[in-house]
């Protein structure tokens, strides 16, 4: 970054604010990789602990948005300063959606404790491990303004729709195969989803890092994404050619 | 005092260079027309040089805004505009500036019709010890732009409407200038800039003895203002150039760093330099 201000109590608002965002960050990477070890385990209580916790999570976006304001009121920043606020609530909110998607995660891990354990989990948790790579990285390259970092995180989310659309195939096989499944594999379904909607927040990010850094939004247009909103309802996996 | 700029317009039809700031500029025009235009100028106090190579356009109706530091010569490029450092003996100016594609240091050029030409709004507000009517019907009266009675009482009323003090002062014209409160004293200034019809209105940190109302009332003005004239104005006031201009001119140790529409000096600025004064970094 930049030199420090001639103000100094301006640096560490903007520090302050910074490391909010990295902490808020760190509890969704956390609360992600605990709500898929909570549906993989089938522990009823750390999917609760999950659940409570999303509550830090809003608290520090609220927090986030309060420096924020506060900043724009005060200091009237421009230039580098003014997209680092900007970028900032931005990135909090996309933090805010995730953690919603890990705390959903944790709910639907309780609601199908009773049924058969599918094999799918595992597939479902090596997605989501990509996705908590994806937070790690992009929050780093948030913390060095690394936009090289943040656009491989860009790339990468590639991974996760693919992955989701292999799900969304296989469970939907399965739904076909034994109509009992239904119930279990539309959650799994939905935690699948929850899992590729993360991915796309972390994409949003190293959008909004870019940004920061080279003061012009991406121009390239996003790798293709989650193609299963094409697919047939009478069954047919093969996209149709529109 | 319109007819007179519409053919003063039509004189800078073909432009020949392309504008310095067009482009980038999203509140501005595709490439609007250049009024006056600075080449390679050069200045010297004595031996001291505060001016290097600096090529700036005044873009007709548009605000143009310089800022930097202390000392960064931004005044001094502003003086140069309407000859004003022809006074400083030690002071030599290189290069050219033209206004309408004339050169304002030929030899052709009377230096009393092109200070008329190009008006200058001071720091301080420095209204004459005269009466309000007197201070604005002083410029057009030695100027033969209007004569006695009522075709000078429409140019002093139109001044000062334009100049947003009319409404103000309308029952007490021939009360003193120096009556008025700070903020209307500079709006007097401005009407008297401009009852001599001017082009170019050069303000040279005109709201920095001002309160925060009045400033806010001299800005709407300068915006006004622009509708009718070329602006160019030296502030210490950052967000005062985000607000009213539509070019800034930034300027270090004499040099021009980086000339660019408002908006893109705000918001992502090109120099390094540029960023840290303006986001409050210079050491």
């Amino acid at each position: 970054m930049a030199a420090e201000h001639t103000v100094k109590a301006y640096d560490e608002e903007l520090d302050r604010m910074n490391n909010a965002i990295l902490e808020m960050g760190g509890i969704v990477e956390q609360q992600l990789a605990a709500s898929i070890a909570a549906l993989v385990r089938r522990d009823d209580e750390l999917a609760s602990r999950v659940i409570t916790e999303d509550r830090r999570v809003d608290a520090l976006e609220a927090e986030i948005d309060h420096l924020a304001v506060r900043i724009l009121a005060l200091r009237q920043p421009v230039a580098v300063d003014l997209r680092v606020i900007t970028a900032s609530l931005k990135v909090a909110s996309d933090l805010e959606r995730m953690g919603d998607y890990a705390a959903n995660v944790a709910k639907r891990s309780i609601a199908i404790q009773e049924i058969d354990p599918i094999r799918l989990t595992h597939a479902i948790s090596r997605m989501a491990g990509v996705a908590q790579g994806m937070i790690k990285d992009v929050l780093d390259s948030f913390r060095d303004r690394d936009v090289d970092r943040a656009m491989a995180v860009w790339r990468r989310d590639e991974d996760v729709d693919e992955s989701y659309n292999s799900l969304f195939r296989e469970l939907l096989t399965y739904m076909m195969e034994d109509p009992r499944r239904i119930t279990p594999c539309a959650h799994l379904l939905f935690i699948a989803k929850n899992i590729e909607r993360i991915g796309d927040h972390a994409t949003n990010i190293a959008e909004t890092v870019s940004y920061v850094v080279t003061g012009t939004p991406v121009e390239e247009e996003r790798p293709k994404g989650d193609v299963t909103s094409f697919h047939q309802a009478d069954g047919e996996t093969e996209a149709p050619a529109s | 005092m319109t007819e007179d700029s519409d053919a003063m317009v039509s004189l800078t039809m073909e432009d020949d260079a392309a504008p310095a700031a067009a482009g980038s500029a999203a509140d501005t025009d595709a490439a609007p027309r250049m009024r006056m235009r600075a080449r390679d100028v050069n200045v010297f106090y004595a031996d001291k040089q505060a001016l290097f190579d600096v090529d700036i356009d005044l873009a007709l109706n548009k605000v143009t805004a310089l800022i930097g530091p202390s000392g960064c010569g931004k005044s001094t490029f502003l003086r140069c505009l309407n000859r004003m450092n022809d006074i400083i003996d030690i002071c030599r100016v290189t290069g050219s500036i033209t206004l309408d594609d004339r050169d304002i240091y030929g030899r052709d050029i009377d230096v009393v019709q092109l200070r008329a030409r190009v008006g200058m709004v001071f720091q301080k507000p420095n209204p004459f010890p005269k009466s309000i009517y007197e201070n604005v019907a002083y410029g057009p009266r030695i100027h033969g732009l209007a004569r006695k009675g009522r075709e000078l009482d429409e140019v002093v009323e139109q001044s000062l409407r334009r100049a947003g003090l009319f409404d103000e002062v309308s029952d007490r014209l021939q009360q003193p200038g120096t009556s008025l409160s700070g903020g209307q004293q500079q709006r007097l200034c401005i009407a008297r800039a401009i009852a001599i019809s001017p082009e170019v209105i050069l303000m040279d940190e005109p709201c920095s003895a001002l309160d925060p109302i009045a400033t806010a009332k001299v800005e709407e003005l300068i915006d006004e203002l622009r509708q009718h004239y070329t602006i160019a104005i030296v502030t210490h006031n950052m967000q005062q150039a985000a607000r009213v201009s539509q070019f800034t001119a930034f300027f270090h140790l004499g040099e021009l760093v980086e000339f660019e529409a408002t908006e893109q000096i705000f918001t992502n600025p090109h120099d390094q330099r540029t960023q840290d004064y303006i986001t409050g970094r210079f050491g």
